[in-house]
C-alpha cells in the first residue's frame, strides 16, 4: 500500500517538473518563467522526495529523504525571491503586456 | 511560423520523446534499467534538456541564473529517483550536498546581479 502511493507521488511530481521546465522556456518573460518555474520544480521535487521516503520507511535513507524535503522546501522560494530582486534591480525590464510595476512605482517615490 | 503550427510540433515532440521513454525497450547494460520506475530518470533528464535550452536561448542574465536554479532542483529529485532501482543510499547524500551548494552558489549570483559585491 506504501509503495503504491510512493509511485503514484513519484510520477506526479515527475509530471509536476515536467511543466515547470516547459513553462520556463515557454513563457515570455524573466518574471513569469520564475513564477511559472519555480513553484513547480519546488512541488515536484519534493513529491519525489516523499515518494522515496514512503519507499523506505523510517530507516536512514528515509530520514534523509525528509531533510531533503525540509531543506528544498525552506530555500527555493528564498532564492526565487532573491532572484527576482536582483533581476529588477539589474534593469531587466518587465514584457509588454504587463499592466503593474508596483515596486517600480515605490523606488520612484524612495520607499 | 503560424501559432497553431508550434503548438502541434511541439505537442507531437512531447508525445514522440514520452513514447519512447515508456515503451521503447533500450539497449540496457545494467539489469535495473527494466521496469517504468527505473526507467523514469530519462522524464528528469528531458526536462534538464529543456533548462539547458533556456541557459543557451536566454536574452539576458537573469533567465540565465533561473535555468540554473531549476536544473539544480532537478538534479535533486533525479538523485533521489536514481537510489530506488540501484538501492544505493548514498545518492540521497549527493542530493543533499547539492541542493546546499546550489542554494549558496544562486544568492551569490543574486547578489552580483543586484549590483552589489558579496561581504555587503
Amino acid at each position: 500500500m506504501n509503495e503504491t502511493i510512493g509511485m503514484a507521488l513519484i510520477i506526479v511530481g515527475l509530471a509536476f517538473d515536467f511543466f515547470g521546465c516547459l513553462g520556463l522556456i515557454r513563457l515570455p518573460d524573466v518574471y513569469n518563467r520564475i513564477q511559472a518555474s519555480a513553484k513547480c520544480v519546488t512541488l515536484g521535487t519534493c513529491g519525489i522526495l516523499f515518494g522515496l521516503f514512503l519507499f523506505k520507511g523510517f530507516s536512514l535513507a528515509g530520514i534523509k529523504a525528509l531533510l531533503c524535503l525540509l531543506f528544498i522546501i525552506i530555500t527555493a522560494p528564498v532564492s526565487a525571491h532573491a532572484l527576482a530582486r536582483g533581476a529588477y534591480l539589474s534593469g531587466v525590464k518587465p514584457c509588454k503586456e504587463n499592466v503593474a510595476d508596483v515596486y517600480g512605482e515605490d523606488k520612484l517615490k524612495g520607499r | 511560423m503560424d501559432r497553431t503550427v508550434r503548438w502541434f510540433i511541439g505537442a507531437l515532440s512531447i508525445l514522440g520523446v514520452a513514447i519512447v521513454i515508456i515503451y521503447l525497450p533500450l539497449p540496457s547494460m545494467m539489469q535495473w534499467q527494466s521496469n517504468f520506475l527505473s526507467r523514469s530518470f530519462l522524464w528528469l533528464l528531458f526536462s534538464a534538456i529543456l533548462c539547458l535550452w533556456r541557459v543557451l536561448r536566454g536574452p539576458t542574465a537573469p533567465d540565465r541564473a533561473v535555468a540554473i536554479d531549476m536544473l539544480g532542483i532537478l538534479i535533486v529529485g533525479f538523485c533521489a529517483i536514481l537510489s530506488l532501482p540501484t538501492g544505493r543510499d548514498w545518492y540521497i547524500d549527493i542530493g543533499i550536498a547539492w541542493a546546499l551548494q546550489s542554494f549558496i552558489g544562486i544568492m551569490a549570483l543574486a547578489k552580483h546581479l543586484e549590483g552589489k559585491d558579496l561581504d555587503e
